[in-house]
């Protein structure tokens, strides 16, 4: 890979400032953009790391809400959330692989946006909000389709908050050679309303399955989905899967977690 | 740049570029040549190392994240006289290798199950696995030398 100048910051503010350089980009992890650089598919000239920043690191509750700091690595987050959200421990434990979960964190996944990356869809799911270093987005107004969000080029996601639901649950028909979801879902069952975040189906990125929520708030169980058909048109076809085999993938993963969190 | 860590409970310290990767650092700036790399993509995990006690891929770490850590490779596993530990006898035992290359991963992800997870089931240690290639053996004598490892009998070990 290109050679590139490294600053590793202990603070978010200092962050922020080492990013306004032309083509500087955050480092977290590292497990996707160190893979990219490699292939040079990015060469930025300044990497600022995150991972100097305690005040990103970690897993808080209060007021049924789960806080998530935005470098917080995978393997933290299933042993930290798993007795107050276990259906998010569940997703986070299931990413990658161990020496993956290691080091990737919430807040690179959530940055970089991949339309097959796991957390948006429970960040779909249950209403997240995103916390930058100048901005708090709704998660539905944050994912903006394939790799894009409305982070600007400097702005660093400090943290994920999430309402915890009453029960919820991630079905993951994992792509066996990248451990990526083929097609992903994360129900979630709040009082009064359901979420269904769906994550390596579309073309248009993670999206939240409104018809299935409709129908699942007023009867959480596989039977109220059973009548719905989710259409393949937009969903993305591929060597591993074609669209009608994703759209087909959603409402059974749909029915399965719904079962399972029942 | 330079970076200082300790690899193998011993301090060292080199001169590094910002993109130069744990895996060179180890291999050709400490010529510990035990850590391999396979696909230098994060596919494999042939360069599986520890770092503060967790794995992770040294292919897809730079070395100056790790200002300070506390690093183990594979030469770190037996003891100082060549004597191998419970995890390498058992790869040996049990044929947990056919060319070896991936060995010194397996090794380390092994070695990280078994601390967290002393006595896992054999679904745990496939699991366990799953960022860890193999080409020769269809892993079934690794599941059985990790089975073996921990204590528990290899029997049971159903052919896949």
């Amino acid at each position: 890979m290109y050679n590139f100048e490294f600053v590793k910051p202990s603070s978010v503010e200092e962050a922020v400032a080492a990013l306004k350089t032309e083509d500087a980009k955050p480092l977290s992890g590292g497990q996707t953009l160190l893979p990219t650089m490699k292939q040079r598919l990015a060469s930025p000239s300044k990497l600022v790391s995150l991972l100097g920043i305690d005040s990103l690191k970690g897993v808080s509750v209060s007021d049924g809400v789960m806080t998530i700091g935005g470098a917080t690595n995978h393997a933290t987050v299933a042993k930290e959330a798993a007795s107050a959200f276990p259906g998010l421990a569940y997703l986070a434990g299931k990413i990658g692989d161990p020496a993956v979960r290691n080091r990737g964190t919430i807040g690179g996944s959530i940055a970089n946006n991949d339309p097959a990356a796991c957390y948006p869809s429970a960040a779909i799911a249950c209403g997240a909000t995103i916390v930058t270093d100048r901005n708090e987005y709704a998660a539905s107004d944050f994912f903006q389709g394939l790799f894009t969000t409305a982070l600007e080029e400097d702005e660093i996601v400090t943290a994920v908050k999430f309402p915890i639901p009453e029960a919820s649950n991630y079905q993951k028909f994992e792509q066996p050679a990248s451990r990526f979801p083929l097609t992903g879902v994360f129900v979630a069952k709040y009082a009064g309303r359901v979420g269904v975040g769906v994550t390596g189906a579309s073309e248009d990125g993670v999206f939240a399955w409104a018809e299935a929520e409709a129908a699942l708030a007023g009867n959480f169980s596989p039977d109220a989905i059973s009548g719905l058909t989710v259409d393949a048109d937009g969903m993305i076809s591929d060597l591993h899967g074609t669209g009608a085999y994703r759209a087909h993938l959603v409402k059974v993963l749909t029915g399965r977690g719904v079962k399972a969190a029942s | 740049m330079k970076v200082t860590m300790k690899v193998n409970g011993r301090q060292v310290s080199g001169e590094v570029e910002g993109r130069t990767l744990l895996s060179s650092f180890l291999r050709e700036g400490q010529e510990l040549t035990g850590t391999h790399i396979g696909c230098d993509t994060s596919q494999c995990g042939a360069c599986t190392v520890h770092v503060n006690g967790k794995q992770i891929k040294s292919c897809s770490v730079f070395a100056v994240e790790l200002e300070g850590a506390e690093v183990t490779t594979i030469e770190g596993m037996a003891a100082p006289d060549g004597t191998l530990n419970a995890i390498q006898a058992a790869f040996q035992e049990y044929h947990g290798l056919q060319c070896g290359f991936c060995t010194p991963g397996m090794v380390m992800a092994a070695a990280a199950l078994l601390k967290d997870t002393p006595k896992p089931t054999e679904s745990q240690i496939r699991e366990h696995l799953q960022g860890n290639i193999c080409r020769c053996t269809g892993y079934h004598n690794i599941v059985k030398a990790i089975m073996a490892a921990s204590g528990q009998p290899v029997a049971a070990v159903a052919a896949e």
